[in-house]
């Protein structure tokens, strides 16, 4: 089984500053990966260029769709960026507003991917929008407010409804619990894990935080600078960290 | 019985005459000459020639007549004149460095070669009503006794800086420039094209958007590097002589702003330019229009557009007064049609909200 | 009824139909273009005329490059050949043309309009040029237009189908009672420029040549005839046309659009036809007021 996104020699400086150090990674169909750091590592920019949000200056980046058909994201076109992005890709941001429109009701946030797939039966919409605003354990009575009057939490759960609603196979995460109440991030994670096991996503998440990425991911991969210092199954790099920064890192969380 | 509204025609016919009438006013005064108005209100009609974009200034003159005084109006009439004039060539690229100065100032110099020249300028009036204008048949005022100075020896205060290495220079074209009455505009608007919007754009948007990026909307710390008025040459180059002529001189109104810039990995600081030229002596335009020129370069010069004066979508869509006055204008037009179907649609949507409350 | 313009040649000093041949060359080729390509909006190189933008000045380039000396042309605003504007425009078109010009929607061969379709259907070889205020049907929704012609490029108008989902969830029913915008050939959204809802599906399937000019926002755009062209809707709530739900006072039709005019201060009120030429061409009621 090949890898369904895969990375090699990413290098990219912003002035003075390389953001990525010949960077490589893959992920596989279901899997979970978790890139730690912390701010300044590179990680948010790594997925950025993932994503196809930002051209790295140097490297590849190879996709294979459902089809198996193979499409290189560094020099695919927009169109071909927002048709992935609308359909077998999703993107969490850590801010929710940055991707609700929040003079769209909850309802029409979450119908919308299906309507620019080309659904037109209005109640149909509704009732898949219900759905997800269960799945993401919000009132689907709520259909129809503002995410306006939607507490920090509630709109990032709403975002991921808004996400997940067109199946896709690959969701890149951005920091999904950052700037959340502690007691919030926690029932948060919980709802990300059990819909990544149960609808078999590969989970990209870029985090800070040591106990989300144990909590989430199968593989870890740790960065600093701008390099890759240390990868490998979750369990055993936190575990076993071989890297001095690996080791600092985790007892850090330890002694925290 | 019910007759419909019938008579627009008759109706147009009369608010013609009363217009024409409106127009003369009291027939017990002289009437207004076009040459009058040339001469004695010349700012007026530098403005027509400018939001006009067609520099004559018998025919602003004849168009402010008309227009009643209404510069928007009369910059229109003009705009429709030139539409159906024909177009035969573009002008090389004037030498403002060549000018016939009649005012040249700089901010960021006490001196320079050439020194300050004021010019007609109402900068040091006291803005105190001069009740002696109201008589006629007064003396008119003795000659001014300073003299246009020739060009030779004003050097532009840009290329001062630019010996220095300090200003950015601009890289001079023979490209034909893109003209933005025969295509479109199109986004990314190149600089060429913002400025040429500019130049016929309405003097009161563009001054308060300059005066916007003064106050923190979009600041870029400007210093009036010089400000230039006067006659330049326009000259041609007909494809079939191979050189150029001069057909005539106009005069206009340069400003060159001076603004700071932090340098980039690949460029060290430097001093940035903010351009306007405008037909005519239109200081506080070609003053305004440099502002919003600096404003507009911030995404080519790495810097955060957030300001309106920053977008040039929303710059260069709303600065042409003759197709805002339009569409503004234009709401004055029946719209009963519309406003038909709104009232069915309101009458349903409210039936079923009261429908829906019922008891 | 067919009159025979008073100025048989145009003004002196100017080109037949005002605007010179090179710039009828332009907006012909930009008409070629969008015919093609229906629904699409074609940038043009937009002159300024001697009516004021926002005025029809979009419509009033399309027709006279358009325009030939056999034409008869017949032009309305707001259903009526009498409006001023109207009137202001057919005049224009004597003075410079010298074409014949008519009432009579049948007897029209350019019809140029603003805010409704006639009534009568056209016929093959009838051109209608619709006046256009923002040809961008996406502009509340996404006002830059560098970003809505990509939406355009992409065929991405999930935009839209958001906000008439909206509108539903919020009101029961669609908001836009005019300029509902449509779906061109299965490929363009449009703006059918500010005609009530109630002519959208005369657009479609239409026997005529369907022309439109934003003259002020310098956008042409076409739909040919017999073109699919459908009004924006989801399958469960479909479109409606709506009109008020009388018979005009003097014809008695129950199927035109009708205009509401206010007889007296108490409220009374009365429905008549908004297109003149219409109910002209039938009998009036016997107790007609």
């Amino acid at each position: 089984m090949s890898a369904l996104l895969q990375a090699e020699g990413l290098d990219l400086r912003f002035g003075a500053v390389r953001a990525l150090d010949g960077v490589a990674i893959s992920i596989w169909p279901g899997e979970v990966v978790a890139i730690v750091g912390e701010s300044g590592s590179g990680k948010s920019s790594l997925l950025r260029v993932l994503a196809g949000m930002q051209r790295a200056d140097a490297g590849a980046v190879l996709y294979r769709d459902a089809a198996g058909a193979t499409h290189s994201i560094l020099d695919a076109s927009d169109a071909a960026l927002r048709r992935l992005m609308r359909s077998d890709w999703g993107f969490v941001h850590q801010n929710a507003r940055d991707a609700l429109r929040m003079e769209v009701s909850a309802g029409g946030n979450v119908g919308e991917r299906l309507m620019a797939a080309g659904d037109r039966h209005y109640g149909h919409i509704r009732q898949v929008a219900a759905h997800w605003l269960e799945r993401v354990e919000m009132d689907p009575a709520r259909m129809d407010e503002s995410p306006k009057n939607f507490s920090g939490g509630m709109q990032q759960r709403l975002q991921i409804a808004r996400t997940l609603v067109t199946n896709p196979r690959l969701v890149f995460m951005d920091e999904p619990t950052g700037g959340l109440d502690v007691s919030v991030q926690a029932r948060l994670l919980d709802l990300i894990r059990g819909l990544v096991a149960d609808l078999g996503l590969a989970v990209l998440l870029v985090t800070h935080d040591i106990a989300a990425a144990r909590l989430l991911a199968h593989r870890i991969v740790v960065m600093r600078h701008g390099q890759v210092v240390e990868e490998g199954l979750t369990d055993r790099v936190l575990d076993d960290p071989q890297h001095p920064y690996t080791q600092l890192l985790v007892s850090s969380v330890l002694a925290a | 019985m019910y007759v419909s509204v019938k008579g627009g025609e008759t109706a147009i016919g009369h608010a013609h005459a009363w217009l024409a009438e409106a127009r003369r006013g009291d027939t017990a005064l002289p009437e207004l000459s076009t040459a009058q108005i040339e001469q004695q209100l010349s700012l007026a009609v530098d403005r027509v020639m400018a939001e006009g974009a067609c520099a004559d200034r018998g025919l602003a003159a004849l168009a402010l007549k008309q227009a009643r005084g209404d510069s928007t109006e009369a910059a229109f009439l003009l705009r429709a004149y030139r539409t159906t004039l024909p177009r035969f060539g573009y002008a090389l690229p004037v030498d403002t460095g060549a000018m016939a100065i009649h005012r040249r100032i700089s901010s960021t110099y006490k001196d320079l070669p050439g020194g300050q020249v004021l010019g007609p300028t109402f900068d040091y009036t006291h803005r105190l009503l001069d009740f002696a204008l109201e008589a006629e048949g007064l003396p008119p005022p003795p000659p001014a006794t300073e003299a246009a100075e020739e060009a030779g020896r004003m050097p532009q205060v840009t290329a001062i800086l630019a010996q220095e290495g300090l200003m950015a220079p601009d890289l001079a074209s023979h490209a034909e420039p893109p003209d933005i009455t025969r295509e479109p505009l199109a986004f990314p608007a190149n600089r060429a094209l913002r400025l040429q919007a500019m130049a016929r754009g309405d003097e009161g948007f563009l001054l308060s958007l300059g005066y916007s990026t003064q106050r923190g909307y979009g600041n870029a710390h400007p210093f009036v590097g010089e400000i230039r008025m006067g006659e330049v040459r326009v000259e041609i180059e007909p494809p079939e002589l191979g050189f150029a002529i001069d057909i005539g001189d106009i005069m206009v109104s340069e400003c060159q702003m001076v603004n700071q810039f932090a340098g980039t990995a690949e460029a060290p600081p430097q001093f940035t330019r903010g351009y306007g030229l405008v037909v005519g002596q239109n200081e506080r335009k070609a003053m305004a229009m440099s502002l919003v020129d600096r404003a507009l370069r911030a995404p080519e010069l790495g810097e955060a557009a957030t300001a309106p004066a920053q977008s040039p979508e929303f710059v260069l869509y709303h600065c042409d007064n003759v197709e805002s006055t339009g569409f503004v204008e234009h709401l004055k037009l029946p719209h009963y049609v519309d406003f038909q179907s709104e009232l069915e649609k309101i009458r349903a949507i409210r039936a079923r909200w009261f429908a829906e409350r019922a008891p | 009824m067919t009159e025979i313009a008073t100025t048989p040649r145009p003004l002196a000093g100017y080109n037949f139909g005002y605007l010179d041949e090179a710039t009828k060359r332009m907006i012909r080729r930009a008409l070629l273009k969008a015919v093609c390509i229906p629904g699409h909006q074609v940038p043009f190189g937009a002159r300024e005329m001697p009516l004021p933008y926002g005025w029809g000045t979009g419509g009033i380039q399309v027709t006279s490059a358009v325009l030939g000396p056999s034409d008869v042309l017949k032009v309305i605003d707001q259903g009526a050949d009498d409006t001023t504007n109207a009137v202001s425009i057919r005049r224009f078109f004597s003075r410079v043309a010298g074409v014949a010009t008519t009432e009579s929607t049948a007897e029209a061969s350019i019809i140029q309009t603003r805010h409704r379709i006639p009534e009568t259907p056209l016929r093959e070889g009838q051109i209608l040029v619709y006046q256009v205020p923002m040809p961008e049907p996406l502009f509340k929704l996404e006002p830059r237009v560098a970003e809505s012609t990509k939406l355009h490029a992409l065929a991405d108008y999930g935009l839209m189908q958001v906000k008439l989902y909206e509108d539903i969830a919020r009101q029961g029913e669609v908001g836009t009672s005019y300029n509902h915008p449509v779906m061109v050939n299965h490929r363009y959204l449009m703006s059918p420029s500010p005609i009530p809802a109630f002519d959208n599906p005369k657009m479609h399937m239409n026997a005529g040549l369907q022309l439109f000019g934003a003259g002020r926002e310098k956008r042409i755009y076409a739909v040919p005839p017999y073109t699919d062209v459908r009004s924006l809707d989801f399958e469960d709530h479909p479109f409606k046309p709506v009109r008020a739900p009388h018979a005009c006072a003097i014809c008695g039709s129950a199927e035109s659009y009708l205009d509401e005019v206010i007889t007296d201060d108490a409220g009374g009120r009365m429905h008549v036809c908004s297109d003149t030429d219409y109910c002209a061409s039938r009998p009036p009621l016997e107790d007609a007021p």
